[in-house]
């Protein structure tokens, strides 16, 4: 029989959607499913896999009565705030314009310069920032300070939350940079001359063709850095662990099923924060599709229109 | 203009002392600040001993892997990316809007505290019959396919991006001339999108090289596994850490992918030009 084109172009949506299917079903909605179906047992170290049982909500309502859940979700709402809006777009973005008006081989150094903390080795790149804030005679903040009469200390533990902002933001920085500035360079020549022409300066250009003309990749950055933010942990694992107040949301799960003093891995527990998470990134993400109007980005596409 | 070069100089300042120091240390015994100092805290202590790892034979079969990872880790992603990509850029089926809007919220999923769950479906992938061996558990074959699967979020939202930027008119005459969709993809719009297709690529393998928790994760030899899980296998080696040695191991990993950034910045500076044109 005779297939229709409708068919056929069911089937071929069919074909290039499959290897996506195929890996978000084994490597997010399976594990998703698992981890949600092993918050609602008390599955750990201690009682292994086969003596643990159901034990309904009580991992939430454990996390609920925790004293310490409040200051956790305070500082992880702080740090993705200010690390996103200072260095992640701030930052990213301020980088992405100088270099673009520099423009040339300079610009191209500056922005390879900023590429590196994406580049090093977490553990390394970390170990630099610890260099930078060790107590005398090692680190360098205090050999700068000293002269000033600033007494000096481990900055790293003086001031954790500064630091663990600098670690992050550093790295963020670097992937709004790539996208603002390609967003940037992809903005008609012809729009800025225009407005040069016209008397405008700079600052003017930026406010009134460049930043309008890059709307969609800056909403887009906000969206994904936070989700980022939210669930990464890595750097501030290594730099402190957690310690001064800084343990941040994904931190504290990977401490629960993963990695803590006790050696009891609570994967039951682990499981319920990592949900929460789940459910505060889906929240987020929600929100942002509705307020930015993601919907007018997912416009109707062009096969219908042949 | 130069007003311009100081203000990312003094934005910099951190960056630039930051990399000087781990420099200066891949030739030092110890320093204080970013003076190489002996035993006695003066000036001196120069040496090359911090280099002495090249000589280890398992650091070239990490240098290998990596290559190998980051390679194939790009062109599976840039692939299924693209496919995915273009099907959401061009066909309409239900629950398309669903579905774009899911491969941003699938960022939301903390991949670390998944990679427990990933544990189990790995070793599930280990006993299937056939492909079993080559992308279970332990095996590079199952390393790249999680990280392929966590690239995805961004791959298809810039791939579509790129799709919807391009001219629809080629693509409509070959349809109405019967080629099919399959073949406009592979024939036509992939090539249109090539500046997209470079910038993903050196995107992902930049990333590629550096990935250290999936392959830490799930290979068991973690000491050649990767360049990075190579350095942390070094570190825990080596206590009390040596951080001259540790410093160069992390130089020996960053300088090829900068050189590498250098020379292709200028096409993966086309990342997102689909969006700003678009849909503004």
């Amino acid at each position: 029989m005779q297939k229709t084109a409708k068919e056929l172009s069911q089937e071929d949506t069919f074909t290039l959607l499959s290897p996506t299917f195929f890996l978000v079903l084994l490597f997010f909605l399976l594990p998703v499913l698992i981890i949600l179906l092993m918050s609602f047992t008390n599955v750990s170290t201690d009682t292994g896999f086969d003596q643990w049982r159901w034990v309904g909500l009580s991992n939430y309502v454990k996390i609920l009565n925790h004293p310490a859940t409040g200051q956790h979700l305070w500082i992880t709402l702080k740090y993705v705030a200010v690390t996103l809006l200072l260095f992640n777009v701030g930052l990213g973005l301020a980088i992405a314009l100088l270099t673009t008006s520099i423009g040339g081989k300079t610009g191209t150094a500056f922005r390879a310069l900023w590429l590196l903390p994406r580049i090093t080795p977490s553990v390394i790149y970390v170990l630099m920032w610890k260099y930078l804030g060790a107590d005398a005679p090692y680190g360098l903040i205090n050999s700068f300070l000293a002269p000033l009469g600033v007494t000096p200390q481990n900055w790293v533990a003086a001031q954790p939350f500064l630091f663990i902002v600098l670690v992050n933001g550093f790295i963020g920085a670097s992937f709004g940079m790539i996208i603002f500035t390609s967003a940037i360079e992809a903005i008609p020549r012809d729009y800025l001359r225009a407005a040069m022409i016209d008397g405008a300066n700079y600052f003017q250009r930026v406010r009134h063709i460049i930043l309008p003309m890059i709307k969609w990749p800056l909403l887009f950055v906000v969206t994904f850095q936070t989700l980022s933010l939210l669930t990464s942990f890595e750097q501030i694992m290594i730099l402190n662990d957690g310690a001064g107040g800084m343990e941040v949301w994904s931190l504290w799960a990977y401490h629960a099923a993963l990695n803590n003093y006790y050696g009891n891995f609570q994967w039951g527990f682990g499981g319920a924060l990592a949900m929460v998470l789940v459910v505060i990134g889906v929240g987020f993400c929600w929100v942002y599709l509705k307020f930015f109007k993601f919907s007018e980005l997912v416009s109707q596409p062009k096969i219908d229109a042949l | 203009m130069p007003f311009r070069v100081i203000l990312l100089i003094v934005l910099s300042v951190p960056i630039i002392v930051g990399y000087l120091w781990m420099f200066i240390s891949t030739f030092s015994i110890r320093t204080h600040g970013l003076m190489p100092v002996d035993s006695n805290g003066n000036f001196g202590g120069l040496t090359l001993a911090n280099w002495a790892f090249l000589k280890d034979p398992v650091l070239w079969q990490a240098l290998l892997n990596t290559f190998v990872l980051a390679a194939a880790l790009t062109f599976f992603t840039v692939l299924i990316s693209s496919m995915a990509g273009y099907a959401l850029s061009r066909i309409q089926f239900p629950y398309r809007r669903q579905l774009l809007s899911l491969t941003l919220v699938l960022h939301a999923f903390p991949s670390v505290t998944l990679l427990i769950a990933i544990y189990f479906v790995l070793k599930g992938l280990s006993s299937s019959p056939i492909l079993g061996p080559w992308i279970g558990y332990n095996t590079m074959g199952g390393v790249i396919l999680v990280s392929v699967a966590m690239q995805l979020p961004l791959g298809i939202w810039l791939m579509k991006g790129f799709f919807d930027g391009l001219s629809w008119d080629v693509e409509r005459s070959a349809l109405l001339d019967g080629c099919t969709r399959l073949g406009v993809f592979w024939r036509i719009a992939l090539p249109m999108a090539g500046p997209g297709v470079a910038a993903l690529s050196i995107f992902s393998f930049i990333t590629g090289w550096g990935s250290f928790l999936i392959p830490y994760t799930f290979m068991m030899d973690q000491g050649s596994a990767t360049l990075a899980t190579y350095l942390m296998q070094s570190m825990t080696d080596t206590a009390p850490a040596a951080y001259g040695t540790l410093a160069a191991i992390g130089l020996f990993q960053t300088i090829p992918i900068l050189g590498f950034f250098i020379f292709t910045q200028k096409h993966l500076m086309n990342i997102y030009t689909g969006g700003s044109k678009g849909a503004g």
